[in-house]
């Protein structure tokens, strides 16, 4: 087990990725990228749109294959991984995903327990406490009984990371998990995946916008800027006024609160 | 059944089916039909007692020790004439109610029906060239009385253009190894188009065909037969043991491609299974029956409105109530006096009104029901 807790969980090794398109020079969006996560590491995914960060995401869950370049989940190149063995280690909060009508919360969440099925027909004991404890861990117990349809916002996303805690992932990657939240459900949503992370062992690897929000939710940030990696380290290195400048063109002020938390305010003029 | 005994357990959080709706939608719906069945066999232009009936089947089919107080006549009718049509017409509803299932999660489109991405207009063309051959090509001599494996030319082409079609058309809609719902479609709708083009050709030299091709085009089982049963029997049941065994898959698919895929579903040969195996059971149902309209698209939708998306009992489920429908249908069919008219006629002109209304009425059955 030493060896393992040594390995990272995540590789990308010179990955570059382009999207072909008709009759023209493919559209590269990902390029050269080295990029390792380890266990328990919690992690913001940060840049422009366009940057490559959905790309890098689901390059990484093994829904794109990488056009050079290795991406290696638990020491294993993707290429060599069966799809169900690697959903039970991997699991995706996607930016959009329409909730099919007519299934109830637990139903739903139960469906993320589809790598571990294990009967054809039923489900095991394992599937149901895995169920219980992803509804209670992502403050949806409550909602067991509802309809995709009765949910708000914030009650959805708790729905969709339930589903995906009920797949019992080491890697959980987000991809814009905050989107269409106000203030409070970010906050929520964020401390939530925070505590998990610490109570799962879970290697968390998010896209977020907010930069502030990124500097208070990970310890580590990756800066992608024209699909490569522009910056990568501790969030208070990584988000300075000079690289933000660099990256989306943004003048940022640094401002330091009464409780030594530093944040960077918009200079509009 | 262990899928309901798991579930069944005295737990506050039910993830699965539960027992008691499971065994009263399945084990309700089975009893029904079996009931249809006698009744439907019994009803006709000779009557026959309900009971006459039932002990016919009973010592006939299951071997039960009834003595024969019934006429040999009663018998001849029941068996040979009666009971292979309506078992026909189980099995066609039945399987073109699962096949419409299936293509509805697959398209993820509530009004998708198994005829959809071009197996009746494939099957259509196959039927039409079949009637028609022997008129405009004597020197081919094919005729009604060639068979295969105990099909006429009809039933073969049919079956084959049925299959032949859809994969043409997955083949053309499919790029770079993927195949899109909505480009899947599309070519669907060209190529049968293309085929439906080709169909009012043939009818319009076919001459003295014409009524047989525009019979086979509105649907009947009139012509049902024991033969023609065993050749699609085994191939729609077939198709619903293996499409049952993959409910899970089809119920990730309405997550969506990719959220299925990361959950383990590899989509894109998902995509060809289903379609493969609903369109096989489809060109089973069609080859036998011509295209009834209808089953396919109504059955699936109203049960997912009133039990629930979920396949692993959606699917068993529109298979009875579809068997169920298309002999209440056929039945009706048969009673229109002057012989009876096309069972497609009946689906159409009572399906869809009928569609209408339990369309209305759906919100309200569903907190009805519970479910």
């Amino acid at each position: 087990m030493t060896t393992a807790i040594a390995a990272p969980i995540a590789t990308l090794a010179g990955v570059s990725f382009s999207y072909p398109r008709h009759g023209r020079e493919p559209l590269e969006v990902v390029q050269d990228v080295d990029l390792q996560l380890q266990p328990g590491e919690l992690v913001a995914l940060l840049g422009a749109n366009g940057s490559g960060k959905t790309t890098l995401l689901r390059l990484l869950s093994g829904a794109l294959r990488a056009d050079s370049g290795v991406v290696e989940v638990a020491g294993r190149p993707l290429g060599e991984w069966r799809r169900m063995a690697l959903a039970q280690r991997v699991a995706v909060l996607p930016q959009h995903l329409e909730l099919p009508e007519g299934f109830r919360v637990a139903e739903l969440v139960a469906m993320g327990r589809a790598p571990h099925a294990r009967r054809l027909f039923g489900s095991t004991a394992d599937d149901e406490r895995a169920v219980e404890r992803a509804l209670l861990d992502a403050d949806a117990r409550d909602l067991a009984e509802r309809y995709p349809q009765e949910l708000s916002g914030g009650e959805r996303q708790r729905v969709l990371v339930a589903m995906a805690l009920a797949q019992e992932p080491e890697l959980l990657l987000l991809d814009e998990p905050t989107l269409h939240l106000d203030l409070a459900h970010q906050v929520a949503l964020l401390r939530q995946l925070r505590r998990l992370h610490a109570q799962r062992r879970l290697t968390v690897l998010a896209v977020l916008h907010d930069l502030n929000l990124a500097a208070a939710f990970a310890p580590r940030v990756v800066l992608l800027h024209q699909g490569r990696v522009a910056a990568d380290g501790a969030s208070e290195d990584v988000l300075t006024p000079e690289t933000i400048a660099g990256v989306f063109g943004v003048r940022m002020e640094p401002v330091v609160t009464s409780g030594a938390h530093r944040y960077l305010a918009l200079d509009l003029d | 059944m262990r899928a309901a005994v798991a579930a069944g357990e005295q737990r506050q959080l039910s993830i699965g089916l539960s027992i008691t709706r499971t065994l009263l939608v399945l084990g309700g719906g089975g009893l029904a039909l079996l009931a249809l069945m006698v009744v439907a066999v019994a009803v006709g232009s000779t009557s026959v007692s309900l009971g006459d009936t039932a002990a016919i089947l009973g010592h006939r089919l299951l071997g039960l020790p009834v003595a024969q107080t019934w006429p040999a006549t009663a018998e001849t009718i029941i068996l040979d004439i009666r009971l292979p049509r309506v078992l026909t017409a189980m099995l066609v509803g039945g399987g073109l109610a699962m096949a419409g299932t299936v293509f509805q999660a697959l398209l993820r489109n509530p009004l998708a029906d198994p005829y959809v991405i071009g197996t009746a207009a494939g099957a259509s063309f196959g039927a039409a060239l079949g009637i028609a051959a022997p008129l405009l090509l004597p020197a081919l001599a094919i005729g009604a009385g060639t068979s295969l494996l105990g099909l006429g030319v009809v039933q073969v082409l049919a079956f084959a253009g049925g299959l032949g079609t859809v994969l043409l058309v997955y083949a053309v809609a499919r790029s770079a190894g993927r195949v899109q719902v909505i480009t899947l479609l599309l070519t669907g709708y060209a190529v049968s188009a293309v085929l439906a083009a080709m169909v009012a050709l043939l009818m319009f030299l076919s001459g003295r065909a014409l009524g047989a091709i525009f019979g086979w085009l509105m649907g009947s089982l009139a012509n049902s037969t024991w033969p023609s049963l065993a050749f699609s029997a085994p191939l729609l049941l077939l198709g619903f043991v293996l499409l049952l065994a993959r409910w899970r898959r089809m119920n990730l698919l309405l997550l969506g491609d990719a959220q299925a895929a990361s959950l383990g579903v590899d989509v894109e040969r998902e995509k060809l299974v289903l379609t493969l195996l609903a369109t096989l059971a489809t060109s089973a149902a069609v080859a036998v029956s011509g295209t009834i309209g209808f089953v396919g698209l109504v059955v699936p939708h109203l049960l997912r409105l009133v039990i629930g998306p979920d396949h692993r009992l959606l699917l068993p489920a529109s298979l009875l109530a579809g068997a169920g429908l298309l002999v209440l249908a056929d039945t009706g069919a048969r009673l229109v006096p002057g012989g009876g008219i096309p069972v497609g006629v009946v689906t159409a002109l009572i399906g869809a009104p009928f569609f209408l209304w339990l369309l209305r009425r759906s919100r309200i059955s569903r907190v009805e029901l519970g479910a």
